[in-house]
């Protein structure tokens, strides 16, 4: 098992039943996402928000089960670094998205653009 | 330790004493702490082109729209290799801890072969859409998609590429502490790509054919 030059890895600590869960959960939420489009069982809106939903939940057990980022003390900087990029993807992805159909409901009716993102 | 510690003074120090396990163990700390940090200035990067098709992904100029280009059950499959590819580097870790040499590189070439597999199948993808005239400089939308899904494909591919130079290192040194230390990067950089692949399939083609 890990000694001490793999003890500091990223998948120190890492067994077979991280990646075996990660799979099986992995296969789950996207099979949910892909059926509920494809089938088309829920209004669109609520397939949106599903599918995000779906899609946020995934990417915790990847970081989970697979990036083995486990909140221990050892990776404290690591999860503030996350956070923070987090914080900037908010800022770039929900900022522009904001500005830029603000402008469009500003615009003149007849102008080009009829950008409806989402 | 703290992390405002010069790395090149202990990487110096640990060349005078090779056998000193606390010197590798905080060489290796840093280290991953350091390409952590390039992985979330990697999230910024991708975040800016997930912006970018979030507010043009639906400005068709005219020309085909996602509802008629995205074939899911295709990207399914992608998803799929993918994920299969992120699963079996998760073996090449296990070998790895297990100092298995020999099951580090086979399972590295089982990581190597699905991961080349996605590459040929978004290659096929993109081929496809150009041949039937929806390129990216189609539309805004296709700009956006292109520019969003190849700079993903360039990171596996690069990926890939990683795995070689890494396949080479571990046949002539062993399992070292350095090649160590470089396959845990290398993981962190596989798993990674697999995450930003679930916004794309969420992003741009589950909610792009809606």
């Amino acid at each position: 098992m890990a000694d001490h030059k793999t003890e500091h890895l990223p998948g120190a600590g890492a067994s077979l039943h991280h990646y075996v869960r990660g799979l099986i959960l992995s296969v789950l939420l996207t099979g949910a996402a892909f059926a509920l489009v494809m089938t088309g069982a829920l209004p669109r809106n609520a397939t949106i928000f599903v599918i995000l939903a779906l899609a946020a939940v995934q990417i915790f057990v990847h970081m989970v089960d697979f990036l083995h980022i486990d909140g221990s003390l050892e990776q404290r900087w690591n999860v503030y670094a996350a956070l923070f990029a987090l914080l900037v993807v908010g800022i770039l992805v929900g900022g522009s998205i904001w500005i830029m159909f603000s402008a469009h409901e500003r615009m003149m009716p007849g102008m080009i653009m009829t950008p409806e993102a989402f | 330790m703290t992390i405002l510690d010069l790395p090149e003074a202990h990487s110096l120090h640990a060349k005078q004493h090779p056998p000193a396990h606390e010197d590798d163990a905080e060489l290796t700390e840093k280290t991953v702490f350091g390409f952590w940090l390039y992985l979330m200035s990697d999230v910024v990067l991708f975040a800016t082109l997930f912006a970018v098709y979030a507010v043009v992904g639906r400005s068709y100029a005219g020309g085909p729209t996602g509802k008629e280009l995205f074939d899911l059950w295709f990207v399914l499959a992608e998803t799929a290799v993918l994920l299969a590819s992120s699963v079996a580097f998760g073996f090449v870790t296990l070998a790895a801890q297990d100092n298995r040499k020999t099951a580090t590189l086979a399972w590295m070439a089982v990581t190597f072969a699905i991961g080349a597999l996605f590459i040929v199948m978004e290659l096929y993808e993109f081929h496809h859409l150009i041949s039937e005239g929806a390129g990216p400089t189609r539309s805004a939308f296709l700009s956006a998609y292109f520019a969003l899904v190849g700079t993903h494909g360039l990171h596996v591919f690069t990926g890939l590429l990683w795995m070689i130079v890494m396949a080479v290192q571990l046949a002539r040194d062993g399992l070292s502490a350095t090649v160590h230390r470089r396959l845990g990067l290398l993981g962190l950089f596989w798993h990674f790509l697999d995450v930003i692949w679930i916004v794309v399939f969420t992003e741009v083609y589950l909610i792009g054919v809606l």
